[in-house]
Parts: structure tokens; C-alpha cells; sequence
């Protein structure tokens, strides 16, 4: 199996279009910390200015921990057009391109070879996250440098401390990794019925669109169905950064808040990936290739 | 003579349309079968349904004496195939394509190897350029170095020398020929050209929408001594029975939807239809086709086949 994913990734790896990926992160990340690097403080400034009134803030509010959250929470959002585009392409390309007829004629069963492929964007899809958390995370860190990092949310003020931030963007981009192999998984499966890539790229970011969309609205019929919508616990990575605090209100090192409903959502992220990756096998298995 | 392909009774049906009908044919060893038929005959769905990609609705097909839906992965470690155009990944060099197909069929071979198989096929001097810089002549000859990396007792090729110029075909029908004679290699090989199967095919089967119109030694389909007589009877399995009883059962013989088809020579047909009329059959016509390319052209109704150039 790992000689059929190595020949996958070969061949993922040495086609151009999965360096647009690559490049756009690369780009985007390098705009993001340009742009806190050259007018950073301002905008830093004016986002704690409700803090700085009641609080005496000190240390460097604007670092690498804070950036990385920054660019994370942006980013997420966009990725997935990004993953779509190599995992859409991994069946319809190869029966576009005329060479899937060839490759069942081989002797490796459809399952195997579906599964290898399946590995292979979902590996493809770490890959990318990996290199999103250097440049978001190392760069940003050796650029901006670190300190305690402070989150600011609608009515919540979080303050994790440098020595306990870490590991949580290590459990931060794994989720973010499943989040993501997620949305490859489904990009892949939409890629059995098509015969070039354009279609199942763009079904996919439809129904993640959609999905994203009905978890906006806070609708009681659309209320019912958000909690099995995988895009309901696409950010559940957020929730690595709420920490929990004793009674005198002091943060605990190393804890969670609500660990159960991070678990949860990864929970279900991971049964949407091992569906889409059966249901890949039972679609492929019966399907007559006819590219 | 062993038998490599044994199809029988196979059947396709789409949608609105059965692509292959009630098809049986055997392939020996060593044979290059001859696969003839019109565009749309069928072929490539039978082909297909030989190498698994699509399913079949009805029949049997066993490969080297295995079943193809139970064996599917033994029996394709000994074919190899180039079906319709030979379209190979564009972004990798000849010697990359061929090293990714070797490791599909479970083989590590080292380059040097590799590069003998591409100097069979005259491509070793573009080992390194990529396939999307290759002609179609070239695609179809790493195409074919594809399908023989593995070194396959079997080899399967559906229209190739499609897109072809005259010295390509030539060079691709000397391949084949050479695979059969010297190599000992079963070769089936399906074209909608006469001339071509009239050169390289030891034994042909012609099939016209879905359904088998003659199959046989190629020099017998050919003999002009020979005739395929077809008798079309009142009660065709009557009489079908009775010529299995005759003593013309040991000729070739098909019944092909009431039209009853017996290979012979030309002079036997006098006292055959004196027997059957005297048989008590009622005998509507019977008919003597004169040679292959006359029989397939009347049988197809847009006459697309092409003869001898």
C-alpha cells in the first residue's frame, strides 16, 4: 500500500498545479505579516483601546502567537479552494488526462488504488497545513517575536501564556488538519463522478459555501441540521485556545475549557472523512470506466 | 491449441442501448486475434469488459483459465493493454511513465531495463523529455512499451495504430507480428481496417452492433475456395439441429439470430442443399457470400469498412 501512495504522491508532486497552493499560502501569509509588520501597532492599538481603558496592558501585544491566530482564523476560510483543487483532480484529472482506463487495467484492486489516492490528498493536505503552520507560525515568531498571546472575543478577553501557547498550535493545525482533510475528502469523492476537475472543485466549494452560509443563519429550522453539517466543526481548533481558570480566576496551564466539545467535533470530522473515503470505495468499485 | 480468452454468452447493456449482444469467442495462444468490427460495433466495450473497467451484464469471461470477476488481479498481471488512444501522464518524461506503470504491476526495474524496453519500441533517445512534447505516433509507442513493461502473455490493443502515419503502422504491425512470432505472445488486437487484420491476424472475429458475425482461421475466412453460405430456413433451430446431426456438423458453423452461417467449399453446396431440402426443411434461401470483405460489407449497413488500400 505504501509503494501505491508513494507513486500517487509522485505523481501529485510533479504536477504544477499543486504548487498553486503552496505559492498562494505563501503569498498570502508573506501580505498578512507584511501588513502587521508595516502598520501593525495601529491596528493593535486600535483593537485594545477598550482594553487599555479599564487595563494596564503591557509586553508585546502584536507577536508571533497573535499573528499566527490572526492568519489562522483567516486563512481556514480559503483553504479549502485550495485543497479542493488537487483533491477534485485526483480521479476526474487522471480520467481527463485518459490514463485511469490504464491504470485499471493494472493488477491492484479498485479499492486499493482508490484508498492510495485517498491517502494521498489527505497526506497532500497535511503537507499544506504543515507548511501554512511555518510560514503563519515560525515566521511570524521569528519576525514579530513571542509573548503572551491575548484573543479578544465579543465578550471575552483570553490571555495564554507564552510558555503554555506551544502545544496548543500544535493541537490547533492537527484539527485544523482534520477540518481540512475533511473538505479534501469530499472533494475527492465528487471527483469519482466527473471526467474533468472543474466540476467536482466547484460542487465542492458550493456545498461548503452552503454549509457555511446555513451555519449563519440562525434559522430553527436550519438549527436542527447544523450540528451534523462537518463545516459546524471546521473551527472547533479555536477551542485549543480557551483556557480554563481556577476561582481566583487564574488560567490552568495546560487546560482546556470545553474539551468534550472539541473532542466532539473532531469526532465528527473524522466519521464525514472515514464516509467519504467508503463511500469513494463503493462508488469506484461499481463504476464502469468509460474515459 | 490452448485456449488464453474463453468468452461466452457476454452481454453489455447501457442505458438505452445493449453495446454488446450474446458474444462467444475463444482466443488460443499465440494467436494475434484479429477484433473487427465498424465504429460503435462493440469492440472497445468487449475490450473493456476483457481488462475490467466496465462490468459485464450477462456471460462469462475466463482469462488464462481463471474468471475474470473472481481473478480479476491475477489475470491482469499477465496482460498488458493499450485501449484507444495510448494517453499517458503528460507531465512525466517516457521513463518515468514507464517506471510508475512497472511499480502498478508490482515491478521495481532498474533504469537500464527500463531503457531497453523503450529501445524496443525506438523511443530510448526521448527517455528524458516529457510525453506532452511526444507526437501521437510516439505516445502510441511508449504506449504499447507500457503495456509490455511487465513482460505479459497477453497483450491487448484496441485500435493501435489510430492516428498513425503509414510507417507508424507499418512499424506497430511489425511489432505485433513480432510479438506473436518471436516472443510467443498472445496479441488481440481490434481494428475497424480489413487490410490490416488481412496482414497481421492469424484468427479473426468480425462483430457488428454488439453481436458476432464470423469468426476463423484467417486464411479460411480469406480462401476464395472457401464460401460462408448462409440459409435462412422456416425453422432455423431445426435445422440448426439437423446439420449438428448431418455430416456437415464438423464444418464451421454459427447460428447468428435464425441465420444460419456454414463454412464450405464452394463445390460441397449442391449436395448440402440437396440434403437439407431432403431433410424436410423449408428452405427459404441460401445464400453463398464469396469473400470475407464482400460478406462483412453487405452485412454492415454503411458499408464503413475499408478493404485493402
Amino acid at each position: 500500500m505504501w509503494e501505491l501512495i508513494k507513486l500517487e504522491l509522485f505523481k501529485v508532486f510533479r504536477k504544477p498545479r499543486t504548487f498553486i497552493a503552496f505559492g498562494a499560502i505563501t503569498a498570502i501569509v508573506g501580505l498578512i505579516q507584511m501588513g502587521f509588520y508595516v502598520d501593525g501597532e495601529s491596528y493593535i492599538n486600535f483593537g485594545m483601546q477598550a482594553l487599555s481603558d479599564s487595563f494596564e496592558v503591557d509586553g508585546k501585544i502584536l507577536n508571533g502567537y497573535l499573528l499566527a491566530y490572526i492568519i489562522l482564523q483567516t486563512l481556514l476560510v480559503h483553504v479549502p479552494l485550495l485543497i479542493a483543487l488537487v483533491s477534485g483532480d485526483m480521479i476526474s484529472g487522471e480520467a481527463n488526462m485518459g490514463t485511469l482506463r490504464l491504470l485499471i487495467t493494472k493488477p491492484v484492486s479498485r479499492a486499493r488504488l482508490i484508498s492510495a489516492k485517498f491517502l494521498a490528498s489527505a497526506i497532500y493536505t497535511m503537507l499544506l497545513l504543515l507548511w501554512m503552520a511555518i510560514w503563519a507560525l515560525f515566521v511570524s515568531m521569528l519576525v514579530f517575536g513571542t509573548d503572551d498571546m491575548i484573543i479578544m472575543k465579543s465578550e471575552v478577553v483570553t490571555q495564554v501564556l507564552e510558555s503554555d501557547t506551544m502545544w496548543r498550535y500544535f493541537a490547533a493545525f492537527g484539527f485544523a488538519s482534520l477540518a481540512m482533510i475533511t473538505v479534501s475528502s469530499l472533494a475527492f469523492f465528487l471527483s469519482i463522478f466527473a471526467e474533468n476537475s472543474i466540476g467536482p472543485i466547484i460542487a465542492c466549494m458550493s456545498i461548503v459555501i452552503v454549509f457555511t452560509i446555513l451555519n449563519t443563519l440562525n434559522l430553527p429550522i436550519f438549527n436542527l441540521v447544523k450540528p451534523y453539517l462537518f463545516t459546524s466543526h471546521m473551527l472547533g481548533w479555536k477551542g485549543f485556545f480557551d483556557v480554563k481558570v481556577n476561582a481566583d480566576n487564574e488560567q490552568i496551564i495546560g487546560s482546556i475549557e470545553n474539551l468534550p466539545a472539541v473532542m466532539k467535533s473532531a469526532a465528527i470530522l473524522l466519521f464525514h472523512i472515514i464516509g467519504f473515503w467508503l463511500a469513494s470505495i463503493f462508488v469506484f468499485r461499481k463504476k464502469d470506466i468509460m474515459s | 491449441m490452448i485456449p488464453v480468452i474463453e468468452v461466452k454468452h457476454l452481454g453489455k447493456q447501457f442505458p438505452g442501448f445493449k453495446a454488446v449482444d450474446d458474444l462467444s469467442f475463444t482466443v488460443y495462444q499465440g494467436d494475434v486475434y484479429g477484433f473487427l468490427g465498424q465504429n460503435g460495433a462493440g469492440k472497445s466495450t468487449t475490450i473493456r469488459m476483457l481488462l475490467s473497467l466496465i462490468a459485464p451484464s450477462s456471460g462469462t469471461i475466463r482469462i488464462f483459465g481463471k474468471d475474470m470477476a473472481s481473478s480479476r488481479n491475477e489475470i491482469l498481471r499477465q496482460t498488458g493493454a493499450v485501449i484507444e488512444r495510448p494517453d499517458l501522464y503528460k507531465y512525466l518524461s517516457a521513463l518515468e511513465n514507464l517506471a510508475v506503470f512497472a511499480r502498478l504491476s508490482g515491478l521495481k526495474l532498474p533504469e537500464s531495463t527500463l531503457m531497453k524496453k523503450l529501445e524496443q519500441v525506438g523511443l530510448a533517445e526521448r527517455a528524458d523529455s516529457k510525453v506532452r512534447t511526444f507526437s501521437q505516433g510516439m505516445k502510441q509507442r511508449l504506449g504499447i512499451a507500457v503495456a509490455l513493461v511487465h513482460d505479459p502473455a497477453l497483450i491487448v490493443l484496441d485500435e493501435p495504430t489510430n492516428g498513425l502515419d503509414p510507417q507508424g503502422i507499418a512499424d506497430i504491425r511489425n511489432l505485433i507480428i513480432s510479438l506473436s512470432r518471436d516472443h510467443g505472445k498472445t496479441v488481440l488486437v481490434s481494428s475497424h481496417l480489413l487490410s490490416e487484420m488481412e496482414q497481421m491476424a492469424s484468427r479473426m472475429i468480425i462483430i457488428d452492433r454488439g453481436k458476432k458475425i464470423v469468426e476463423g482461421e484467417m486464411r479460411e475466412l480469406l480462401d476464395p475456395a472457401h464460401v460462408l453460405l448462409e440459409v435462412v430456413t422456416t425453422d432455423p433451430p431445426g435445422t440448426a439441429e439437423w446439420i449438428g446431426q448431418s455430416q456437415w456438423a464438423r464444418l464451421p458453423f454459427d447460428n447468428m439470430d435464425g441465420r444460419l452461417q456454414i463454412r464450405m467449399d464452394r463445390k460441397d453446396i449442391p449436395s448440402f442443399t440437396r440434403e437439407l431440402v431432403g431433410s424436410g426443411a423449408d428452405v427459404i434461401s441460401v445464400n453463398p457470400r464469396n469473400s470475407l470483405e464482400e460478406y462483412f460489407l453487405s452485412l454492415t449497413s454503411g458499408g464503413q469498412y475499408v478493404g485493402a488500400h
